[in-house]
This record gives C-alpha cells, sequence and structure tokens, in this order.
C-alpha cells in the first residue's frame, strides 16, 4: 500500500472518531504551545534585557569589585576617589571619561511626599560618561563635588512624584536626614521591563554621598571609551593602573559585551529550562497519544485481522497505526504552534516583554511532536501488526 | 489428474494448538486432499471438528504444525509473511460468515479494500469495485454502508470484495449461517454462478448438508481427521 494511500486511510480512521483524535490531538496541542511560548517568552525577555544593557550607553566600561567569577561571594569594594583621578590621569583623551558612584537606598521627601529610591552619588563627570541629558536646571559642577556641596539632580519620574505639576528646580528635597537643593531633572529615559526604574534615581555629588552613607569607598567606576575600537586598549590601561593600587583579584573590567554575554547566558539557560519544562507536558501528551492509540488498535482488531485477509502485510498494519499517531501528533504540533505563536504575540501586547518565536523552537516543537507521533507510535502500531490474523476475526 | 490441474493441495496436515504448558489439542490430526482448478469442494463437519482450523490453513491465515499446504506446488509454510500476505490477497476470496465488513465504509470502498494492497490507480480500483457490485446485482447500492444493507445484501458485498481481485479460489465460512433461508440460497446460488462463469474454485465450509450437497466435491471432518472424500470430479 503505497503512502498516499496509508495516509487516506490513516485519516478516515481519525475522522471516524472525531472527538477522541480531537481530544488527543490537544495533549499534543497544549505541550508544543507552551514550549512555543515559553521560549518566545524567554527569548523575548533576553532581548529585553540585553537590550536595556546596551541602553546604558555605548562603550562603557564597568569596573566592579570582586574578581568577576560568576557566582563569587559579594566581595566588599576597596576604589577611591583617588583611583577615579589617578585613571582621569593615565586615560588618553579629553577628561570626563571617568566617573565613580557609590550608591544606597535611602528615603527622600519633598513636602508631604516620602519616597525610598536609589541615591546615586557620582562624580561629576558621570553624566557624560553614561550619556545622560539634564532636561531642566543643571548638573553639578566639578566644584559641588570638591566641596562635596548638597545639590541633588531628579530623574524625571521621582521628580513628577515629589513635586507633582512644580518646578523642582531650587526645591529642597531630604535625603535620610541632610537636606539637598534640586538643582536640576533629567530626561526621561522610559522604563525597561527588568531592571530598576532609571527615572526613579536621585543623584548627588559623590562626596555628599559618601558622606550621608558615612564611607570613603566607592561601589563602582565607569569608563568611556571614545570608541568601539578602543574599548579594549581602555580595558588595559584601566587594569593596569588599577592592579598597581588595589589587590589582585579584588576588582574587575567588564565591558558592556562582557556583562551582556553573562546576563544572555543566564537568560538562554532560563529559556531551555522552561522549554524543557514545557516539553514534560509534550512527553504527557504523547503518553496520551499512546494510550488512545493502544485502545484504536484493540477496537479495530477486528478490521486489522480483516485487513490481513485481505492482504495487508504486517508493514502496512503498522505503517497505517503509526501514520495515524503521527498525524494525530503532527496536527497538534501545527495548530498548537499557532496558538503559541498567537499568545506570544498576546502577551507582548499586554506585557513589556517582545515575544521573539524563534525558529529553531518551531523546528523543534514540530520536529518533536511529529517525533513523539513516532516514538509513541510504534508499541501500538507494532502490536497491531503482529496481531494473528485468525484470532483477530474471531474478535467480536 | 495431471498436477497442472491441482490447485491447492493438503499433505498430511496437522494443527496443534497449546492452550498452556502441557495442553496440547490436536485440532487436524492428518488430513490430504486436493482441490482442483475450478472445483467447487465442500468441507462438512460438526462445530469441534476441525473445520474452520482447515479454513484458516487453506486461507494461508495460519501455518500447519506438521505436513504441507500446497498452492501451485510451493508449500506455504516455506513462504514468508509477506509472501502470505501476497498469496492472500492474489489468490484467495474470502467470505465470511458474519460478512466482516468495515461499517464506516460504503459498499464501493469496502470492495476495494482488497485493491489497495496492491499496486494501481484509485480511479481503476473504484471501476473495478463498481463492476464486482453490479456482477452481485448491487450496482444500486454502491454508497450504502453496510447498517443499510440486508443481511443478504451485506453478504453480496462481501462476494463482490472476494471476488473483485479476480482469485483463483474463493473460501466461504458457512456463508448463509447467518442468513435465512430463502436468502441463504440466493446467495448460494449467486457464489455458484460465479464460480462457474469465471472458474473460480469455490470452497464451502459448511454443516448444512443441502448446502454440502450442492458442491462436486465433499470432504467430510470428524475429529480432526478426514472420514469421507468423494474424490470431486476426479
Amino acid at each position: 500500500m503505497n503512502l498516499r494511500e496509508t495516509l487516506r486511510v490513516a485519516l478516515s480512521a481519525l475522522v471516524a472518531n472525531r472527538l477522541r483524535s480531537a481530544l488527543t490531538t490537544l495533549g499534543v496541542l497544549i505541550g508544543v504551545m507552551s514550549v512555543v511560548l515559553l521560549v518566545a517568552i524567554g527569548q523575548g525577555a533576553r532581548t529585553e534585557v540585553t537590550g536595556a544593557i546596551e541602553g546604558l550607553g555605548s562603550n562603557l566600561l564597568f569596573v566592579l569589585p570582586g574578581d568577576g567569577e560568576f557566582g563569587a561571594a559579594p566581595t566588599r569594594s576597596q576604589f577611591t576617589l583617588e583611583d577615579v583621578e589617578e585613571l582621569e590621569r593615565e586615560l588618553p583623551g579629553a577628561e570626563r571619561r571617568v566617573a565613580g558612584s557609590v550608591v544606597g537606598g535611602e528615603p527622600i521627601q519633598a513636602e508631604g511626599e516620602r519616597v525610598t529610591t536609589t541615591i546615586s552619588g557620582v562624580s561629576a563627570g558621570y553624566l557624560d560618561v553614561v550619556v545622560r541629558e539634564v532636561a531642566r536646571g543643571q548638573s553639578f559642577a566639578e566644584s559641588d563635588v570638591a566641596v562635596g556641596r548638597r545639590v541633588a539632580l531628579l530623574g524625571a519620574g521621582i521628580a513628577d512624584r515629589l513635586f507633582p505639576g512644580q518646578d523642582p528646580i531650587g526645591r529642597t528635597v531630604t535625603i535620610g536626614s541632610i537636606r539637598f537643593r534640586v538643582v536640576g531633572v533629567l530626561e526621561q529615559v522610559g522604563g525597561t521591563a527588568f531592571g530598576p526604574d532609571r527615572d526613579r534615581d536621585v543623584y548627588v555629588p559623590v562626596t555628599a554621598a559618601q558622606r550621608l552613607f558615612a564611607t570613603q569607598r566607592l561601589d563602582a567606576i565607569f569608563v568611556r571609551a571614545t570608541s568601539t575600537a578602543t574599548v579594549e586598549e581602555d580595558r588595559q590601561v584601566v587594569e593596569q593602573v588599577l592592579e598597581r593600587r588595589l589587590e589582585p583579584d579584588s576588582f574587575s573590567v567588564l565591558s558592556q559585551d562582557d556583562i551582556i554575554g553573562v546576563v544572555g547566558d543566564i537568560l538562554q539557560i532560563l529559556t531551555l529550562v522552561l522549554a524543557a519544562i514545557a516539553g514534560i507536558s509534550l512527553l504527557v501528551g504523547g503518553v496520551g497519544v499512546s494510550n488512545i492509540m493502544l485502545v484504536s488498535v484493540s477496537e479495530r482488531t477486528r478490521e486489522i485481522g480483516l485487513r490481513k485477509a485481505l492482504g495487508a502485510r504486517t508493514t502496512d498494519i503498522t505503517r497505517q497505526f503509526l501514520l495515524e499517531a503521527m498525524v494525530l501528533t503532527g496536527l497538534g504540533g501545527a495548530v498548537g504552534l499557532a496558538a503559541g505563536i498567537g499568545l506570544a504575540e498576546l502577551v507582548a501586547l499586554f506585557a513589556p516583554i517582545p515575544a521573539e518565536v524563534t525558529l529553531w523552537s518551531v523546528l523543534l516543537a514540530l520536529g518533536v511532536s511529529v517525533g513523539v507521533g513516532l516514538v509513541f507510535g510504534v508499541l501500538p502500531a507494532r502490536r497491531a501488526g503482529r496481531l494473528d490474523p485468525v484470532e483477530a476475526l474471531r474478535r467480536d | 489428474m495431471s498436477s497442472d490441474a491441482v490447485l491447492l493441495e493438503a499433505l498430511d496436515v496437522t494443527r496443534t494448538y497449546r492452550l498452556g504448558r502441557d495442553v496440547q489439542v490436536p485440532a487436524l490430526r492428518g488430513v490430504s486432499f486436493q482441490v482442483e482448478r475450478g472445483d467447487h469442494v465442500a468441507i462438512v463437519g460438526s462445530s469441534g471438528s476441525g473445520k474452520s482450523t482447515l479454513l484458516n490453513l487453506l486461507g494461508a491465515l495460519d501455518r500447519p504444525t506438521s505436513g504441507e499446504v500446497r498452492y501451485d506446488g510451493r508449500d506455504v509454510r516455506t513462504m514468508s509473511d509477506a509472501e502470505l500476505a501476497e498469496l492472500r490477497n492474489r489468490r484467495i476470496g474470502f467470505v465470511f460468515q458474519s460478512f466482516q465488513l468495515l461499517p464506516r465504509l460504503s459498499a464501493v470502498d469496502n470492495v476495494v479494500l482488497p485493491l489497495v494492497y496492491r499496486p494501481g490507480g484509485r480511479r481503476e480500483r473504484r471501476e473495478r469495485a463498481i463492476a464486482a457490485l453490479t456482477a452481485v446485482g448491487l450496482e444500486d447500492r454502491l454508497d450504502h454502508k453496510p447498517t443499510e444493507l440486508s443481511g443478504g445484501q451485506q453478504q453480496r458485498v462481501a462476494i463482490a470484495r472476494a471476488l473483485v481481485t479476480e482469485p483463483s479460489l474463493v473460501l466461504a465460512d458457512e456463508p448463509t449461517g447467518n442468513l435465512d433461508t430463502r436468502t441463504g440460497d440466493e446467495v448460494m446460488t449467486l457464489l455458484e454462478e460465479l464460480h462457474s462463469e469465471r472458474g473460480t474454485a469455490l470452497v464451502v465450509i459448511t454443516h448444512e448438508a443441502a448446502i454440502a450437497g450442492r458442491a462436486t466435491h465433499c470432504i467430510e471432518l470428524r475429529d480432526g481427521l478426514i472420514v469421507g472424500d468423494n474424490g470431486g470430479g476426479a
């Protein structure tokens, strides 16, 4: 019996049991749908996060405490403002390429409103290094940093929150228990789905922040390379300078690509874990197919016996049932794929995660679903093929 | 008797069923006979005489425990499963007591069934099935499902299915067993007509003496042995 004829017989048998076929297909459908959907979300999250990191400004080098090994214990920073000054001297080109920052969470209050947010103490060059613009007012100057003047720059979001409908420039905010004068409001950057809302940040001179947090240290140093091509050159300079001044392995210099790589790897693993979990439901769907095919074989024992009496070979029967199983799962796979893509797009509409249906997840889902039919169809199909026609015909 | 005329030959055929480890039930205990081309044979015997076992062996649905069943001189025990399937498909047409039609298929599609296991186009198969149904007088019932047909009509569909492959042998197992006397008589007449028109050998298994009496060659079985064989036209 040729393939087309086998397919026709398989389809007519499936149509004869419409409801059962549909329900069996549903198991595989849900499995494939979950794989496609979860992978789309995982990939979307990855794109979103790497995009957010890239949005921090290109050609950035991050100097962070610790040896940068993934999973290492948090290390206390040893950086100080002298390190920043030294780096400024050693790095060629214009100034304002290096900025230090010290970060803490503190309540900030203006009139009645009180919010706890991230207070960043930064060098005067910080906004130039990370490329952010002042929308109103002005940034603080070198001299403000030098004397630790109590002035503050507000993110657009926090400014709106503390001074709704008012001009915050010149007004006073209380951070911790110290009063700061607002000198500027930053340009809105817009939220990303993951990571902190940078419009809620408050920036004060690093020296004022060190006094506020009672520390001499910095949490991080940012270095901006003049171009992508010089990122590696700058990294070497930074490493040489800091190796002279600090204990070895107490710091690490990461480029944006390094961070994207690490975060991307983590999210890739997350995506694979999600896919694996969804894959389990696909497996369960496959077991359902196997089960129903066994029922079908036992119900159609007489038909099988008859077909054998009429000249069907064992392989004809085996193929017919195998194809039935594969049509079931293939159909479930195709519909599940469409449903998965549709749901992913729907999620993207309502959540800030872009759906990213990848070719590999589509091919995997379809391949696996047909494969599931093949694997889980083999047992029932072989059982059907091996039926003794004499016994089978006697059955009623 | 020239050996060319012999279509089917059973030589000292036994068939023993194993029930459990030590219990063996001999259903056939050594039967030998011949069916010639175009022969009309009746195999009679009471229930338990080994009739059905013999039918399964003649129909190449089963292999003997010992002895030989030869088609055109070839022993079925030497044939592979695929060869047996081909033998059943090309040489043998079955007519069962309970018709064995597939309920979800129309009359035509039931008759087409044996043709899908051999090469050929769909249109050609359908044409042959229609011709076979016309030959049994059901040309106006082509698209009826078995449930929409009377018992006699269902058995005629089954006969059309047996003949559509132009076999050299039709094996009918109690073909009138589920039919009333008049309808059974019509079905037998139809089988005999087609047998003599087409020269197809006809082997009917029955316990009804009246039906056995219509055959030219009658083999009587009892307890797995042949107790009477009138030798047919030989």
